[in-house]
């Protein structure tokens, strides 16, 4: 009898094991990007940067060629490898850490030069690999190994938004927020990220998306509790959805002044920002 | 070709493109922005690629990309721009990715001022950055000669997968010289296709990284960096000898501009019969240490004195590179002051005069 293959793993991804913690999105957005190179026929053309953090093995994950960058200046060694050879693909795989703490001038920079890659930025409110300290992106409240009374916004201030800053920014872009936690949001994500890397493809602008993820280790709690968290902590202060698209260049301007919803899929958000 | 007369940095800049390197990112910063202004106006014209970084981190981590498309690519900067492009300068050296670096350096510590110094010697040749490595670094003392540097400085980088310094200093920078870009060209770039990610089509992915998480791998790599630097200094070695009336009694060390003044200085005291010399390391690093000592071994070689435009740094290879065997005296300025021909006679002067003791140890009563 025949046997017809279902599912398998992407032709973008390796047969190496991960090192990912159990219930940790990595995995799952690791696949979401090696589907899309796969389905838009660029593995052969594209280079990845890993940053440091969880991740800066991505590069033992994904069958392509690979970089891995400095603390926090992957948009720079995308930016320098794209700028020198435009006929490549070009992504960045990069952390709250990476790329919202060390490497923010490096992001912002980047976008606003409208650099032709695409950003996948993981978002864990958390250092994951150093073991659970506050990143930016860690909630007021949150308790981390340097926030152990709960993040003190009056000290270390609120949680940056990166989809929100960077949507600021005039020069047209694709900023999105998706999440791994629930198998619904995985799909939307997925729409997501294969729609950043397609404005990449027809060089229309900068793409990033940014993908709400676990951390069961460092948040002290199991695979479950943490999708539940996300759902429950994350998402009401990191709405998800579409920010900004090429095609309504000042819509996020507009967002700013009031003038759109921006909360689609019914993530009200409750935060006025 | 007819000579032109250009000014230092913008005759650095030509030089890359006339050596097929049109990739360059910078960060504006005095004694160095017109390398970047006249490359923002020029490499358009040629196909190239200009990026104004958000800032030296950003510029030196561009390279690093940019670097790992195998093809030519530089950046430029002053001495406090480097000290941000330091992280890149470990991370490009251990990545083993060909490059080039241009300092047109400035007096610091700190941000110091804008005028010419030679106050980095230590960074360009033992601490660009963290971990076990080294830079090639060269260093003109005139513009035409820093034209030329930049020609070889791609081939060296090339050829080692290393980047190279092009240690310059503001007056190189900032002065007009006669430039000839015929008389050095540079190699056909080299096949980095076995290496570089250029996109993993009909072969295995091509991986471009520094972690080395086992130890065992960590050393293998280091070892590996540590023979190649072995052949750069057994190879790569360069100085010039200048001057002398046939068996020097002392010999003056000095690079880059200060190697300039002296130059004056010689050709008047030789003149006047004085018989001295002038050794320049034309590599800093690799210092041209060979020649140095074979040199310092000449019985009519009696002391050296090292003349730089900063508090004393190459003095210490002079010394570590001689062995010491013969008296060894400094004379510099610092803050952004270039030596006078007539302080460097004076020196020189007092140094022979009083022979068995150099001058800064003679009692006050002898001055």
């Amino acid at each position: 009898m025949a046997v017809n293959t279902v599912f398998c793993k992407p032709e973008a991804m390796t047969d190496a094991h991960t090192h990912y913690c159990p219930g940790c999105t990595h995995g799952v957005t690791h696949r979401l990007v090696a589907e899309t190179l796969d389905e838009l026929g660029i593995r052969e053309r594209a280079v990845g940067v890993a940053p440091v953090g969880c991740s800066v093995l991505a590069y033992n994950y994904f069958n392509c060629d690979f970089l891995e960058a400095a603390h926090g200046r992957a948009p720079a060694f995308a930016t320098g490898l794209k700028r020198s050879s435009p006929e490549l693909t070009v992504f960045t795989y990069q952390g709250d850490g990476d790329l919202a703490s060390i490497g923010t001038n490096e992001i912002l920079h980047a976008a606003n030069r409208g650099e032709k890659f695409t950003v996948i930025f993981i978002n864990n409110a958390i250092y994951g690999m150093t073991g659970g300290q506050m990143a930016p992106t860690t909630l007021a409240g949150q308790v981390t190994t340097t926030s152990p009374s709960g993040r003190d916004v009056e000290s270390a201030g609120w949680p940056i938004r990166i989809r929100e800053l960077l949507a600021t920014l005039r020069t047209p872009a694709y900023i999105a927020r998706g999440s791994a936690h629930s198998p619904q949001w995985t799909i939307r994500t997925k729409q997501f990220v294969r729609k950043a890397f397609q404005y990449q493809e027809s060089g229309t602008c900068f793409s990033l998306v940014e993908v709400l993820s676990t951390c069961p280790t460092n948040w002290g709690m199991s695979p479950t509790e943490s999708m539940r968290w996300v759902e429950e902590n994350m998402i009401p202060y990191y709405p998800l959805g579409e920010l900004k698209t090429p095609d309504e260049e000042d819509a996020s301007f507009a967002r700013l002044t009031g003038g759109l919803e921006a909360t689609p899929n019914g993530y009200a958000e409750k935060t006025r920002w | 070709m007819a000579k032109q007369l250009m000014k230092g940095n913008e005759a650095i800049g030509e030089a890359a493109i006339r050596a097929g390197a049109t990739r360059y990112f910078a960060y504006p910063i005095t004694p160095q922005t017109e390398v970047a202004e006249y490359l923002a106006r020029r490499l358009p014209e040629v196909g190239g690629v200009f990026v104004q970084a958000e800032s030296e981190l950003g510029a030196s981590n561009m390279i690093f990309g940019a670097a790992s498309s195998g093809k030519r690519v530089f950046t430029s900067s002053s001495s406090p721009g480097i000290s941000l492009m330091s992280e890149a300068l470990s991370y490009i050296t251990c990545a083993e990715l060909p490059c080039v670096f241009i300092n047109v350096c400035r007096a610091g510590p700190g941000l110091g001022g804008i005028l010419p110094s030679q106050g980095d010697y230590f960074q360009a040749t033992h601490a660009s950055g963290h971990g076990d490595f080294h830079l090639i670094v060269l260093a003109p003392s005139t513009v035409q000669e820093a034209v030329e540097h930049m020609m070889t400085a791609f081939d060296l980088a090339d050829r080692y997968r290393n980047p190279v310094m092009i240690f310059a200093d503001g007056l190189i920078g900032q002065m007009m010289e006669p430039v000839d870009f015929e008389a050095v060209k540079s190699g056909e770039a080299v096949d980095h296709s076995s290496w570089a990610t250029t996109g993993a089509k009909g072969r295995k992915p091509h991986i471009i990284k520094t972690l080395y998480l086992n130890p065992n791998d960590n050393e293998a790599h280091n070892v590996h960096l540590a023979e190649k630097y072995a052949g750069i200094r057994a190879n790569e070695q360069r100085s010039e000898l200048y001057g002398g009336l046939g068996s020097p009694e002392l010999i003056l060390t000095a690079f880059g501009t200060a190697a300039r003044v002296c130059k004056t200085a010689i050709d008047v005291l030789n003149e006047q019969g004085v018989d001295i010399a002038l050794f320049r390391p034309i590599t800093i690093y690799p210092f041209p240490a060979d020649a140095l000592d074979k040199l310092s071994r000449k019985q009519h070689v009696k002391r050296l004195l090292s003349v730089e435009m900063n508090n004393g740094q190459m003095v210490e290879d002079v010394k570590l590179f001689t062995g010491n065997r013969k008296p060894i005296d400094f004379f510099g300025r610092q803050g952004g002051i270039v030596p006078s021909p007539e302080e460097v006679i004076e020196r020189v002067r007092a140094l022979l005069d009083g022979k068995k003791k150099p001058a800064k140890e003679r009692p006050a009563e002898a001055k």
